[in-house]
């Protein structure tokens, strides 16, 4: 699956590191680093971190945009 | 009485990046039901660039794993891995590397930016000298620090050098920073803010060079690079060299096009259309992103161009809805600027631009602390912020902003006693004789009158 955090609206609240510890981290005070391509397995958990972020900052979507192998056009 | 717009049945987007994907999807969002092609030159689908100077380097993430997760179905046909070569007006087609031509109603400039490569072709070419901008940049020097090589040399000390050298010393490496400024970040925050974040890098044990540029790259017999002679005389030995001396725009395939192209980037209204050689603004010919110099009202309508995520984003957004809007609808791009980045476990949060500053001020926190923000103020206004480890008050920044607050500030400030608290802004000046394009006038009747934007020389 696929996710991004706008890291400017991001303040640090970390409610998807405790949601979901494999994907989000924190590095030093304040600043989020993450898996932006998670295992589906983690689908779950990482929707639960996106509907808690007090800023709505995570995007997720589950499958890819282009249909079938990306290859020279 | 307006006219009725022309119908839009078919835009094309070139560069299928970040602010590409999002202006594909704000046209769907918006209704548009007719063709739509997104042109990409990277044989990836859009992926994300900020993790590759920082969570990709120290092995977390793969370099592949950022592809960039989708709003909605595009229902768009997708030409990846094959560049655009050609603009042609007239015909309102864009040419690709390929020998196609893909015709269009409104087109998106999108095509970015590109890592400025080292000078020298025969010192870049050598094995161990490195880039990153693009995946593959992040993989192959991912590799490299996954080697343990002896020592690292960062050629720029700008966000992308300094994360590069943060992920250097993660990884518990060796790394020689070399800055031709007084100190890193300069060009972005100023010498004020630059010399705290020379304090942090020293600290975290960066070998940092300020004041120094690189003179030549020196290698072994093999063609591998072993070093750096500087220009105050010392050598680096480095078994790795990354070359992180900023971006240079993908504008070259728009030589030719009649369009207001230089080395800034291709201008634009503030309603994202672009400007033709004249300065005329164009109707179909819209410019997002990186690629883009907008007028901004905040900043004394100069153009300007930002290497912003969130700008690719929201300037995609605008310029997507004014292609397929009636006119009158049409929206401005009217952001505050702001950007972020992580290094040395400090998060640095900026709104506004803090080069259009006289002076600053550090309103909460202590520089000594390197915890703190610092507003920035124009001829009595604010007109940026930037904090180290407290983004959480920005939002109130970007508002003193919105509504050109005074500066110095009104509001309470919390600032150590005994420290500094107000410094000159002093920023290097970015108006390099070399940035402007060369235009000539031509005609001799006043209706004849014309720019013509005669090539870069090489």
């Amino acid at each position: 699956m696929r996710i991004v955090v706008d890291l400017n609206r991001c303040q640090g609240y970390a409610q998807c590191c405790f949601l979901a510890p494999d994907v989000f981290r924190m590095q030093g005070e304040e600043a989020l680093v993450y898996l932006p391509n998670p295992e589906d397995d983690h689908a779950a958990e990482v929707r639960r971190a996106a509907v808690a972020c007090p800023v709505q900052a995570i995007l997720v979507e589950g499958p890819g945009l282009v249909e079938g192998p990306v290859s020279a056009a | 009485m307006s006219a009725p717009a022309p119908s839009v049945d078919r835009i094309v987007i070139v560069g299928a990046s970040l602010a590409g994907l999002r202006a594909a999807e704000t046209v769907r969002a918006e209704g548009f039901g007719g063709h739509l092609t997104l042109i990409g030159d990277e044989p990836h689908e859009p992926y994300d660039r900020p993790p590759l100077s920082k969570q990709v380097l120290t092995g977390w993430i793969p370099a592949g794993g950022t592809a960039l997760p989708g709003r909605r179905p595009l229902d768009a046909q997708w030409r990846l891995g094959v560049a655009a070569t050609g603009l042609d007006l007239e015909r309102k087609e864009v040419a690709l590397a390929d020998g196609d031509r893909v015709p269009f109603d409104r087109v998106l400039i999108a095509t970015g930016t590109r890592a400025r490569r080292w000078p020298n072709p025969e010192e870049a070419a050598l094995d161990g000298v490195l880039g990153v901008r693009r995946r593959e940049d992040g993989a192959q020097l991912r590799e490299r620090l996954a080697a343990g090589p002896r020592r690292v040399l960062v050629i720029g000390g700008g966000f992308a050098g300094s994360e590069i050298a943060s992920a250097c010393r993660e990884l518990d490496l060796p790394v020689t920073l070399a800055e031709a400024g007084r100190a890193p970040l300069v060009n972005a925050l100023g010498h004020a803010i630059g010399g705290v974040a020379a304090g942090i890098q020293r600290d975290h044990g960066v070998d940092l060079r300020c004041g120094v540029t690189v003179v030549s790259l020196e290698s072994d017999p093999g063609g591998a690079v072993r070093g750096a002679l500087l220009s105050d005389g010392d050598r680096v030995a480095a078994d790795v060299v990354v070359v992180a001396l900023g971006a240079v725009r993908n504008v070259e395939w728009l030589d030719g096009s009649g369009l207001a192209v230089g080395p800034r980037g291709v201008a634009c209204d503030a309603g994202c259309r672009a400007f033709d050689a004249n300065g005329v603004t164009t109707d179909d010919v819209f410019v997002a992103g990186d690629v883009a110099r907008f007028p901004h009202p905040l900043y004394a309508y100069q153009l300007i161009a930002l290497e912003h995520w969130d700008n690719a984003v929201a300037q995609a957004e605008v310029a997507a809805h004014n292609m397929v809007c009636p006119a009158p609808q049409r929206r401005p791009h009217l952001p505050v600027p702001a950007f972020w980045s992580t290094q040395f476990g400090v998060n640095i949060k900026s709104v506004g631009i803090p080069s259009f500053s006289d002076s600053l001020m550090v309103t909460q926190g202590s520089m000594a602390e390197r915890r703190f923000v610092a507003a920035f103020g124009y001829r009595g206004r604010i007109t940026a912020a930037v904090a180290f480890d407290e983004g959480k008050w920005l939002d109130f920044y970007d508002e003193r902003i919105r509504e050109a607050a005074p500066f110095p500030p009104r509001f309470a400030v919390s600032h150590r006693p005994g420290e500094d608290r107000t410094f000159p802004a002093e920023f290097p000046d970015p108006y390099t004789p070399s940035h402007s394009p060369t235009v000539q006038l031509t005609g001799h009747q006043p209706s004849e009158r014309r720019a013509l934007r005669l090539p870069a020389a090489q």
